[in-house]
C-alpha cells in the first residue's frame, strides 16, 4: 500500500520537525552543527564571521559532560557536524571513541604545525595556551621562580594557589610531568607541590590571582591568557587590580619549555555537513579567526606569522614545551589517580 | 423516639426481591495464613443472617468475597440465579457489576460529596424515581436539612444513616453490612438499631451483617452464624444460639459463665452447685456445665431447702440488674460464682445467700474420653 | 468432603503463585514503573560493560574520603533541614508570636532559589574579598588574612549551610502539614500526663509526624546525593565528584556507572533500612476530632527568639540572594536582554510545566496501580524508579541518551528500509529526551506525594465506591482525583519549580539552540561571568516564586476532615 507508506513517512517528517528533530530537516541547507565545550557567547563573534564569510549558519549547543556519550549513542544519526573543545584531553577522549573521522585539507595542514593536530587528520589545534606562574610582584623576585620543579622548594611552604588537581588544565599539566620525570618522579613533585600549597585547592585559575592580591599566597598557577582577561576587564575593573599585583612567569625556560595545551575542533564521524565542517574548521584556522583568538581571548594563535596581542607581546617571548599532545592525553588517567594517591586536592598539612 | 419512616420506594423493586445470597463452601486465604476455610452461607430474600464471632475470625473477609472486593479464591458464590464469583477458575464479577450494597464499619462516606451526593452516587444521573426517593428518605430521617452538608459536619449517628441510605440507594439484590454499629456512641446505639432493623424489615432485601457484638446480632438477625478460626461453628435462631450452644465457645461469646466441672453419679450429675439430670450421660462420664450468671436464681434469706447457701463477696447494682460475686466458702477464698439478678437486689458482704439453678438452663458439655 | 489441611493449602499455594505474577494492575504498573526506571538500568547496564578496573586505585587512595565527605554532607544536610524544617513547622502551626502569618508562608521561599546560586551569592559575600569580610576589615583595620580568623566558606560547612538553606522548605512543608493533621487531643492527654509542651512536642507530635519529616528528610538528602555544581563549588569531594572524575578524567564511563550503580544501591538500602525500622508502626489518628490549634501565645524574649528563628532561613536563604540577584540584573540588565530572554523564559516554563504534568500522570498512575495491584514485583520496580532523584543528573542523562538514541536508529532504519525516508533522532534529538529525563529523575517528588496523598484515603472509599456501580476507572475520577486535588497540585508544583532550577539533564539532553534560563545562567557563570546572567537566575527565582507561594497557601487550608482541603 505506497499510500500508506508515504503517508506514514509524512507524519514522520511532520514529527521530527514538530519536535526539532534537525538532521535531515535541515541536512540541504547550508549549515553545520557545531558542538561546544565553549561559551556560545565567547565563540559567537568567530562564528559570525564565518557565517558573513561562507553563507553557512552554524547552530551551536553548548555542553561539557557526555557529549562523547551523546555523539556515540547517536551513531549515524547523531546531528552533530563538528566540535569545538578547550582541551587536548577532550579532543583525544572523543578520538579514542571513535567518533571522529580524519579530515584530509591541504589549507589546515597550512595552517596548523603539524605538533598541533593529529597525525591523521583527526582533530586540529586552534589556539595553544602556556599554563604559567602569575608570581607577586611584592613578594617574589624576578629569577626566584624559574621551573615547575622549583614549585616544591621548601621556601615557598605556604605561598602556592592552584585550582583542584582534578580540573582538566592541571591533569594535563601532571601528565606533562609524568612524561618527563616518570611516574614516581611525578609523584614526588605533585606531593611537594602539595606541601607548599597556601590553602586547600579551590576556585578557578582568576581566583588563584586574586589570592595572590589579597595576600593569601604568592605563586598562582594559571593559563595565561586569564591575565590578559583580567588586565582588560572593564566590567570588572577590581580584576585589573589583581592582574596588577602579579608577573606572569614563562617556567622551565632554561631547559624544554613552558607546558602547553590546546584549544581544538574536531569533524564527527557522522558530520551530514561534511563539507561545511571542514570549510568551519579552516576559517578558524585562518588569518582572520587566529586574529580574533589573539586579540579577543589574548590565546596563542596556532597559525606561524599570525601575530599574538600586544598584551601577549607584552609578557615577551618564551619557549614552549614541544611534548606530543597525545602523549599528555594518554598520561591523563595517571596523572588523575595520581591526584588521588597524592591526595592533592586535600589541601596542605593532610 | 420514634423510628422514622420509610416511603413504600425504599423497598428494593419486586424482581430483585426474590434474589438470595448463597456462599457455597468457600476458603481464603493470605498468604499461607487461611482465615476462611470451607464455609457455605446462604441468606434468603427477606432474610438477615448475621455472621458473629471474634475480630479475625474470618467474617469480613466473608462480605468482601461476597462483595467482590477480594478474588474468590475457591467455592463458589451466587447471587439469585447469577453465579457471580467462581472460585475454580471461573469468572469473577467485578464489584460494581454484582449490585449489592455494602456499608462499612467506618461508613467511609465520601468527604468532598455533600450528604445527598453521597446518597445518590450510585445512582445513574437520569434515575429521578430513585434521586427523588432520596430526598424524600432523607427528609422523612430527620436529615433533610443536611442535604447539602458535608459528612464530617454529621454526628455520628447520622453519618450512620447516611451510610446506610447510600448502600440502599441503588435498590442492590442484596445488601451487606460490616459491624454497622460499632462505630456509634453506645447510648445512641440501641436507637439507631432499632431505626435501622425498620428499614430493613421493611426492604425486604437479604441482608447478611457482620458483628462481634452477640446482643446485637440477636437483635437484629433472622438467624445467627458463629464463626470461630475461619469456619462456622454453629447456625441457628438467636433462640437456639443462646440456649443450646453447641460448644463452650459459642455459650461464652454472651458473656463470661460459671463453669463447673461434674461426674455423672448415680445418675445424677454432681457438681459444686448441687446435683442435676444426668441427661443420658454415662454413669461415671465427666462434663463440664455452664450456669449463666442470670440462670442462677438468689434468695436471701439463706435456707437449707431454698438452694446451695454462698458467701456474697461483692454485689454493685447496675440499676435494671444487681451484679454479684458469690463464694462457695465462708470468705473469697472457696470457688467463685458470678450471678446477675433483676431489680435491685443488695445483700450485705459476708451475708448468706441461697443459689438454685433451673435445670433447662443449665448447659451441658460432656468432656470427650481421653 | 476433602481433608482440611487440603483445603486450607489449595488457597494458600494459589495465592501465593498469584502474588508473584502480576495482575492486570500490577502489570501496567510493572510496565510503567520500568518505562521511568529504564535511564537507571541503562546505567546499570553501562557499568557492566567492561573497563579498567577503577576499584582498587579508588580502594587505596580516595574511595573512604569520598564516603566520609559523603556522609558527613547528607547527614549535616539531614540534620540542617530536620531543625529548620521540624521547628520552624511546629512554631507556626503551634504556636502565636509576631510575624507568624507571613512565616508561614515565606519559609517556603527558599525552594524557589536555584542551590547554585545561592551557593555563588554565599561564595561572593563571604568569601575574603567579599563584601562582609571586607567590612570587617574596615572597622577593625586589618590589614590580611593572617590578621584576623574567618570561616572558609568554600568548605563542608558552607556547602552544608547553603544546601540546607535551600532543602529544608520540603521538610517545612511535609512536617507542617503532619502537624496541622494531629489531633489536639493527643497533645493535650500528653499535657495532662504531666509532660510539658516542649516535651509533649518532643514525645507525641514528633514521632506522630515521623513519617512525613523522614519523607522530607530523605528528599533533601537525595537532592544533596545527586548535586555535583554546589559541592564542587565548594570544593568538597563528595562520592558524586568521584563519578565525574573517573569518567572525564579517567575517561572511564563504565567505571562512573559503577560508582553511580553502587550510589543507587545505597540509596536502596536507606530507604529498605527506614522503611523497616517505621515497620508495625503505624501511625493512625486515633482520635477524629477536629478542633482549632491551639496555639500556645509566646511573649517577650521568647516570642522573639521563636521571630528570629523563623526569619533567619528566609532572610538567609531567600531574601539575601533575592536582592543580590536584583542588584546584579540591574546593572547588566541589558546582556540577558540581547540573549533572546523571552525566547529562553518561555522554553524553561513550557518545559517544566509539560514535565510537571507528565509526572504527575505517570505518578498517579503508579501510586493507583500500587494500590488496586497486588504483588511484590511492581511495587519494587516503582521503589526503583524513584532513585532516580539521587542519582547525579549528567549519569542519568547518560541513561536517557543510550536507550533513547538506540530507539531512534532502530525506528531510523526501519523506516529507511520499509519507507525509504529517514526519520533521524525522532526522540534523543527533540525535547522530548528532557522531558523523560525529567520525568526520571522527579517521579520521587510527584509519586511520593500522590502515595502519601492516596493513603490518607481510606480503601473502605474504593469499595464503598465499587459496590455503588463504579468501576475503577469511575472510582479513580469520582472519587480519588477530587480528594486528592491538594496532593496532585503540590506534586506538579514541586515538580515544575524543580525543572525551572535543574541544569545537567537539561544541558546533556537539548536539542540545538535549546536554552533554557538555567543552561543561560550556566553558560556565564561557568566563565565568571555569573552576574551578567543575573536577570535570568532572578527569572527562575521568580517563576519558581509563584507555584511555592500556591503551595504555601494550598496546604495551609488544608485540615483534616477536609481530607485534603478542597471543596467548593
Amino acid at each position: 500500500m505506497p499510500h500508506m507508506k508515504r503517508l506514514f513517512a509524512a507524519g514522520l517528517v511532520a514529527a521530527s520537525t514538530v519536535f526539532g528533530a534537525t538532521t535531515w530537516a535541515q541536512a540541504a541547507d547550508q549549515e553545520v552543527n557545531l558542538y561546544s565545550y565553549r561559551q556560545p557567547f565567547l565563540i559567537k563573534p568567530l562564528l559570525d564571521a564565518f557565517t558573513k564569510e561562507t553563507g553557512i549558519k552554524v547552530n551551536v549547543v553548548f555542553a561539557k559532560k557526555g557529549m562523547l556519550e551523546k555523539i556515540k549513542a547517536a551513531g549515524d544519526n547523531s546531528p552533530a557536524d563538528a566540535v569545538l573543545t578547550v582541551d587536548i584531553g577532550r579532543l583525544y577522549a572523543l578520538k579514542e571513541g571513535g567518533v571522529l573521522q580524519a579530515v584530509k585539507s591541504d589549507t589546515l595542514e597550512k595552517n596548523i604545525p603539524a605538533h598541533f593536530r593529529d597525525p591523521e587528520g583527526l582533530w586540529f589545534g586552534l589556539t595553544s595556551r602556556a599554563r604559567v606562574a602569575l608570581v607577586s610582584k611584592e613578594r617574589v623576585k624576578p629569577g626566584e621562580l624559574t621551573s615547575y620543579e622549583d614549585l616544591t622548594d621548601p621556601k615557598f611552604k605556604g605561598r602556592i594557589c592552584v585550582r583542584s588537581g582534578k580540573n582538566a588544565y592541571n591533569v594535563a599539566l601532571i601528565a606533562s610531568m609524568i612524561a618527563h620525570h616518570g611516574e614516581e618522579g611525578a609523584e614526588k613533585w605533585l606531593q611537594g607541590v602539595k606541601a607548599n600549597l597556601a590553602r586547600k585547592p579551590q576556585g578557578n585559575d582568576r581566583a588563584q590571582a586574586k589570592a595572590v592580591y589579597e595576600g593569601v599566597c604568592d605563586i598562582a598557577i594559571t593559563n595565561n591568557y586569564y591575565m590578559g582577561k583580567m588586565m582588560t576587564n572593564d566590567e570588572k575593573p577590581e580584576q585589573k587590580k589583581w592582574a596588577a599585583a602579579v608577573r606572569l612567569t614563562y617556567l622551565n625556560q632554561g631547559d624544554r619549555g613552558n607546558h602547553m595545551n590546546v584549544s581544538g575542533a574536531a569533524v564527527t564521524k557522522s558530520a551530514k555537513n561534511k563539507e561545511a565542517a571542514v570549510k568551519l574548521l579552516e576559517f578558524l584556522s585562518g588569518d582572520a579567526a587566529q586574529k580574533i583568538y589573539a586579540e579577543d581571548n589574548q590565546e596563542y594563535p596556532v597559525k606561524p606569522g599570525v601575530p599574538y596581542s600586544k598584551l601577549v607581546q607584552s609578557w615577551g617571548d618564551f619557549k614552549a614545551d614541544t611534548l606530543s599532545l597525545e602523549k599528555i592525553a594518554k598520561l591523563r588517567p595517571a596523572a588523575s589517580r595520581l591526584v588521588d594517591k597524592v591526595g592533592f586536592d586535600d589541601g596542605p598539612g593532610s | 423516639m420514634t423510628s422514622p419512616m420509610i416511603p413504600p420506594a425504599a423497598a428494593p423493586t419486586t424482581m430483585s426481591r426474590a434474589d438470595g445470597l448463597h456462599m457455597l463452601n468457600v476458603s481464603h486465604a493470605f498468604g499461607d495464613h487461611t482465615v476462611v476455610s470451607g464455609v457455605s452461607v446462604f441468606v434468603n430474600p427477606g432474610e438477615l443472617v448475621c455472621l458473629l464471632g471474634p475480630s479475625g475470625c474470618g467474617k469480613t473477609t466473608l462480605l468482601r468475597l461476597a462483595a467482590g472486593l477480594e478474588d474468590l479464591q475457591v467455592g463458589r458464590i451466587t447471587i439469585g440465579e447469577d453465579t457471580v464469583a467462581d472460585g475454580q477458575g471461573g469468572a469473577q464479577m467485578p464489584p460494581e457489576k454484582r449490585n449489592v450494597g455494602l456499608m462499612f464499619q467506618d461508613f467511609a462516606l465520601f468527604p468532598h460529596l455533600t450528604v445527598y451526593e453521597n446518597i445518590v452516587f450510585g445512582l445513574a444521573e437520569k434515575d429521578r424515581t430513585r434521586r427523588e426517593w432520596a430526598r424524600d428518605t432523607l427528609t422523612t430521617m430527620g436529615l433533610g436539612d443536611y442535604a447539602d452538608a458535608f459528612p464530617h459536619t454529621l454526628s455520628g449517628g447520622q453519618q450512620q444513616r447516611v451510610a446506610l441510605l447510600r448502600a440502599l440507594a441503588p435498590a442492590p439484590r442484596v445488601l451487606l453490612l460490616d459491624e454497622p454499629f460499632s462505630g456509634l456512641d453506645v447510648n445512641r446505639r440501641a436507637q439507631i438499631r432499632q431505626d435501622t432493623f425498620q428499614i430493613l424489615s421493611r426492604s425486604g432485601i437479604a441482608t447478611l451483617m457482620v458483628t462481634h457484638d452477640p446482643e446485637e446480632a440477636m437483635f437484629m438477625a433472622d438467624r445467627i452464624m458463629v464463626m470461630q478460626h475461619g469456619r462456622i461453628v454453629q447456625s441457628g435462631t438467636p433462640v437456639e444460639i443462646y440456649f443450646h450452644p453447641k460448644t463452650v465457645f459459642v455459650a461464652e461469646l454472651f458473656g463470661p459463665v460459671n463453669r463447673l466441672d461434674c461426674r455423672v453419679e448415680n445418675g445424677a450429675l454432681v457438681s459444686a452447685l448441687g446435683r442435676f439430670p444426668a441427661n443420658g450421660l454415662a454413669e461415671g462420664a465427666e462434663a463440664q456445665v455452664l450456669v449463666r450468671p442470670e440462670a442462677l436464681n438468689l434468695s436471701q434469706p439463706a435456707t437449707a431447702d431454698a438452694g446451695i447457701p454462698l458467701t456474697v463477696v461483692s454485689a454493685r447494682s447496675l440499676g435494671r440488674s444487681t451484679h454479684l460475686t458469690l463464694s462457695l466458702g465462708d470468705d473469697d477464698a472457696g470457688p467463685l460464682f458470678n450471678a446477675r439478678m433483676p431489680g435491685v437486689f443488695l445483700p450485705e458482704i459476708g451475708s448468706r445467700v441461697s443459689a438454685r439453678v433451673a435445670p433447662e438452663h443449665l448447659l451441658i458439655f460432656p468432656k470427650s474420653a481421653p | 468432603m476433602p481433608h482440611p489441611a487440603a483445603v486450607a493449602d489449595r488457597p494458600a499455594t494459589r495465592y501465593q503463585l498469584a502474588r508473584l505474577i502480576p495482575d492486570r494492575w500490577g502489570i501496567i504498573t510493572l510496565a510503567v514503573a520500568l518505562f521511568v526506571a529504564t535511564p537507571l538500568i541503562a546505567v546499570a547496564t553501562i557499568a557492566m560493560t567492561p573497563a579498567p578496573d577503577i576499584w582498587r586505585h579508588l580502594y587505596n587512595t580516595v574511595l573512604f574520603g569520598y564516603v566520609e565527605r559523603t556522609v558527613m554532607l547528607i547527614g549535616g544536610i539531614g540534620l540542617g533541614t530536620f531543625i529548620i524544617g521540624t521547628g520552624t513547622a511546629w512554631l507556626v502551626t503551634m504556636c502565636r508570636f509576631p510575624g507568624r502569618g507571613l512565616f508561614n508562608w515565606a519559609l517556603v521561599l527558599p525552594l524557589a532559589v536555584p542551590t547554585y546560586i545561592l551557593a555563588f551569592v554565599f561564595t561572593d559575600q563571604l568569601e575574603y574579598a567579599g563584601a562582609v569580610q571586607g567590612t570587617l576589615r574596615e572597622i577593625f583595620g586589618w590589614r590580611n588574612r593572617q590578621d584576623y580568623w574567618f570561616p572558609e566558606i568554600r568548605s563542608m560547612g558552607g556547602a552544608i549551610t547553603v544546601m540546607t538553606l535551600v532543602l529544608y522548605p520540603y521538610v517545612y512543608l511535609l512536617a507542617r502539614a503532619a502537624f496541622l493533621e494531629q489531633s489536639v487531643c493527643v497533645l493535650e492527654v500528653s499535657r495532662t500526663l504531666g509532660k510539658s509542651a516542649w516535651q509533649s512536642f518532643w514525645n507525641v507530635a514528633l514521632p506522630l509526624a515521623r513519617p512525613a519529616i523522614v519523607v522530607g528528610m530523605t528528599l533533601a538528602m537525595m537532592e544533596a546525593l545527586n548535586d555535583f555544581g554546589t559541592v564542587d563549588f565548594f570544593g568538597v569531594k563528595t562520592f558524586t565528584a568521584g563519578i565525574y572524575d573517573v569518567w572525564l578524567n579517567m575517561d572511564n564511563i563504565s567505571g562512573a556507572a559503577q560508582l553511580a550503580s553502587v550510589l543507587m544501591i545505597f540509596v536502596v538500602v536507606l530507604v529498605v533500612l527506614e522503611r523497616m525500622a517505621r515497620r508495625g508502626q503505624r501511625y493512625h489518628h486515633t482520635s477524629s476530632k477536629i478542633q482549632a490549634l491551639p496555639s500556645y501565645r509566646l511573649r517577650g524574649i521568647k516570642a522573639m527568639l521563636a521571630a528570629v528563628f523563623c526569619a533567619l532561613p528566609i532572610l538567609f536563604g531567600f531574601v539575601l540572594p533575592a536582592s543580590v540577584l536584583v542588584s546584579y540584573a540591574v546593572v547588566f540588565f541589558d546582556v540577558t536582554l540581547q540573549a533572546n530572554y523571552l525566547t529562553i523564559t518561555l522554553n524553561s516554563i513550557s518545559l517544566s510545566l509539560g514535565a510537571a504534568v507528565i509526572a504527575v500522570a505517570i505518578g498517579l498512575l503508579l501510586a493507583y496501580g500500587l494500590r488496586m495491584g497486588s504483588g511484590p514485583l511492581p511495587r519494587a520496580a516503582v521503589r526503583f524508579a524513584s532513585i532516580g532523584y539521587a542519582v547525579p543528573g549528567a549519569v542519568l542523562a547518560i541513561g536517557v541518551i543510550v536507550p533513547m538514541a538506540g530507539l531512534d536508529n532502530s525506528i531510523d532504519a526501519f523506516s529507511e528500509r520499509v519507507f525509504g525516508v529517514s526519520t533521524g533522532l525522532l526522540f534523543s534529538g527533540t525535547v522530548i529526551a528532557i522531558l523523560y529525563g525529567y520525568l526520571a529523575r522527579f517521579l520521587a517528588l510527584s509519586f511520593g506525594t500522590i502515595e502519601a496523598g492516596l493513603g490518607k484515603v481510606s480503601r473502605n472509599m474504593d469499595g464503598a465506591a465499587r459496590t455503588l456501580g463504579a468501576n475503577p476507572f469511575q472510582t479513580m475520577s469520582r472519587v480519588h482525583f477530587p480528594l486528592l486535588r491538594t496532593s496532585l497540585l503540590t506534586a506538579g508544583l514541586l515538580v515544575f519549580v524543580d525543572c525551572m532550577k535543574e541544569l545537567p539533564i537539561t544541558i546533556i539532553l537539548r536539542p540545538f539552540g535549546y536554552d533554557t534560563l538555567a543552561t543561560f545562567v550556566f553558560q556565564y557563570a561557568s566563565d565568571e561571568l555569573f552576574e551578567e546572567s543575573a536577570l535570568g537566575a532572578l527569572t527562575i527565582v521568580a517563576a519558581g516564586l509563584i507555584p511555592v507561594v500556591i503551595l504555601a497557601l494550598t496546604t495551609l487550608r488544608s485540615r483534616p476532615g477536609h481530607a485534603g482541603g478542597g471543596h467548593p
